[in-house]
């Protein structure tokens, strides 16, 4: 099975405000088509390690592999190339830009990637915040909707692209557990009828369990464990 | 790459969104272009107006007879002292005559010359104006009238009369205006003159003669040069004075030097004689450019300020956007761009507003003894100043949007997300 996600003996030091060795020679793998948790407690790095696979930081050492592809060293500009096609984030606040329309929010990455044209964009993301039951708020204020539905707006943005993972920083972990048990369902909903790998890093041990496969890291190591 | 659709949509939003900033950062840099464009139309204004007054009146080679030792002493002349020290006491200016050698050749001579425009001879006499048993010492100055009409503008000083009525009176005067006030004299009087050799004559005063400068108005007036050469019992010949109008003034210097050469004769030329005038104007210029820049520099400031304020209030957004593929580079543009229609909307108006005030002051009166044709504040609408105008707010406002954008661009984005 292709692997969609690979790291090699990465190293990643903070400099600040000591040194602290971080991140200890990581090496796994994500599958094509993985729903894969990562748990921690704080300060166990898993965060750290999430943003390093993410393309954002980049300061560190080891290899890191996209689709088969390499994509440490390559350029800034490079890199947001890649987040933007292949990589969908969703973070534990919402994160939309306020001043613009749900539907606005959702379309900006696929503007910026410009593959198709506005009114196929317009028409995917109507398809992305239907799907996510959210449609009827197309046309709303980002700043006015509530928190569930800031949630599912952000998810859909990570859509929009059709990125080969979707990466989750705590993304229930502001929500209450109606909508963290909506959250959980669109992911594993999108994993199994549209065969996306996701990676989530999460504190709730109920959300871990119920995916395919639970990183566990303690002290900037992953710990072997028995169905990893 | 770069997908200005986006870039532009992002950064109109973030304007309107945040439409107060954006119009005090607007107004600021309307202000500073606006008062550039005032200052500089009404400065350069006047300091045509005041150049003119002066250069106007200036002609651009001024051709005369110098008195003046001869550089060559008789001394000199002998072989036998080639190798002695000459020393010659009290030497005295070599007898001559003050009027030009063969004038009337000389004017034809430059009048067949492509580069001059005009030349006109001129006499120049002193004499006695009489009023009662009181002599005012004064000069009279007889002149081609219609020629020196046609080449400067005589005509805006002659304030009372016409320069008709000198061509058609051969016994007409046009009475300097400092001279008619101190006798009490008009237009249609007459006035008795008094040639140094002791001849009265009686002149019929046909206008009103005023320059602005109160030393040329109280002792100078103008009359026909047939009527001063036969005040003065001259042949037709006798001119003192040749001034020379040209066609471009720049090459005064130059033909100056040639006429000195070839006729032997003094020959001055524009420049030479109003060095002054030319230093005073470039510091007058150089005020109101120093000026306008502070304006346009604390207009900068506005802008840097405002979009610093905009980065840090956005510093999510930015955080989101690089995030989601927008690359750093795409982040500096949104907020350059964002300074730049700050820029381009500011100095449109900036310009509109510098236009307006300029028109206003256009229409205030402003009435001087020294300037008989000004009527209202002179103003200089050169476009060249609107283009500098707009060339510097553009400047201002990319300097100012460059520092914050390019902050922008290096934000981390995953010390925003994380919050350390």
């Amino acid at each position: 099975m292709s692997l969609v996600l690979a790291t090699k003996n990465i190293d990643k030091y903070f400099k600040k405000p000591v040194l602290f060795h971080v991140l200890k020679d990581i090496s796994f793998q994500i599958k094509k088509g993985e729903f894969a948790s990562i748990m921690g407690k704080s300060g166990s790095g898993k965060s750290t390690l999430l943003y390093i696979l993410s393309t954002m930081d980049t300061d560190y050492t080891g290899e890191l592999f996209l689709n088969n592809e390499l994509v440490t060293g390559k350029r800034a500009s490079e890199l947001s190339r890649i987040r933007n096609k292949n990589i969908g984030f969703v973070f534990q606040f919402h994160y939309l830009l306020s001043e613009f329309s749900v539907l606005e929010n959702v379309m900006l990455p696929a503007k910026k990637l410009a593959e198709k044209s506005t009114a196929e964009i317009e028409h995917d993301a109507m398809e992305k915040l239907k799907m996510l039951h959210i449609g009827h708020l197309a046309k709303q204020r980002a700043s006015r909707i509530s928190g569930g539905e800031k949630q599912r707006v952000a998810i859909a943005r990570a859509l929009i692209n059709n990125p080969s993972i979707l990466m989750g920083d705590e993304p229930t972990g502001n929500l209450d557990s109606y909508n963290s048990e909506n959250v959980f369902q669109i992911f594993k909903q999108l994993k199994e009828e549209q065969g996306l790998s996701l990676l989530v890093v999460t504190h709730d041990l109920d959300f871990a369990k119920r995916t395919d496969r639970i990183i566990e890291m303690e002290d900037g190591k992953i710990i072997p464990s028995m169905n990893g | 790459m770069i997908n200005w659709k986006v870039i532009l949509n992002i950064a109109k939003t973030h304007l309107i969104t945040k439409m107060k900033s954006t119009v005090t950062a607007a107004l600021g840099v309307t202000f500073g272009i606006g008062a550039y464009i005032t200052l500089v139309s009404f400065m350069t204004g006047l300091n045509q107006m005041l150049d003119s007054l002066i250069l106007n009146q200036t002609p651009h080679i001024h051709m005369y007879n110098e008195i003046a030792p001869s550089t060559q002493q008789p001394v000199s002349l002998y072989a036998e002292y080639r190798d002695a020290v000459h020393m010659v006491h009290h030497i005295k200016p070599k007898k001559g005559q003050k009027k030009i050698h063969n004038a009337l050749p000389i004017l034809n001579y430059l009048k067949a010359d492509k580069n001059v425009k005009g030349a006109t001879p001129q006499l120049r006499e002193q004499l006695f104006y009489l009023s009662g048993s009181i002599e005012l010492g004064g000069n009279l100055v007889g002149v081609d009238i219609m020629e020196e009409v046609r080449l400067s503008n005589f005509r805006d000083y002659i304030v009372d009369g016409s320069p008709e009525a000198l061509k058609n009176n051969e016994n007409g005067i046009l009475l300097g205006a400092g001279l008619a006030k101190k006798m009490s004299l008009t237009t249609g009087d007459r006035v008795q003159i008094s040639t140094i050799r002791g001849h009265v004559f009686p002149l019929k005063i046909v206008g009103i003669y005023q320059s602005g400068i109160a030393d040329i108005d109280n002792i100078q007036s103008y009359a026909n040069l047939s009527t001063v050469q036969r005040i003065t019992g001259e042949v037709e010949n006798y001119i003192t004075d040749i001034n020379i109008k040209l066609h471009h003034i720049e090459m005064a210097p130059a033909i100056a030097h040639r006429l000195e050469k070839q006729f032997q004769i003094q020959a001055v030329d524009i420049n030479e004689a109003n060095a002054q005038f030319e230093t005073g104007s470039n510091i007058r210029n150089l005020i109101t450019y120093a000026v306008s820049i502070t304006l346009l520099i604390v207009a900068g400031f506005g802008i840097y300020n405002i979009l610093n304020m905009l980065i840090y209030e956005k510093m999510k957004d930015i955080a989101i956007l690089k995030a989601t593929g927008f690359s750093g580079v795409d982040v500096q543009l949104i907020f350059m761009s964002q300074a730049m229609i700050i820029g381009v909307l500011g100095g449109g108006l900036g310009l509109l507003l510098g236009f307006i005030l300029s028109r206003l002051i256009d229409t205030v009166p402003f009435k001087t003894e020294a300037l008989p044709t000004i009527t209202t504040y002179p103003i200089n609408y050169n476009p060249w100043y609107y283009l500098i105008g707009i060339a510097f707010a553009l400047i201002a406002t990319f300097i100012a949007g460059y520092l914050p954008s390019a902050k922008a661009k290096r934000i981390d984005p995953v010390r925003i997300i994380r919050g350390t």
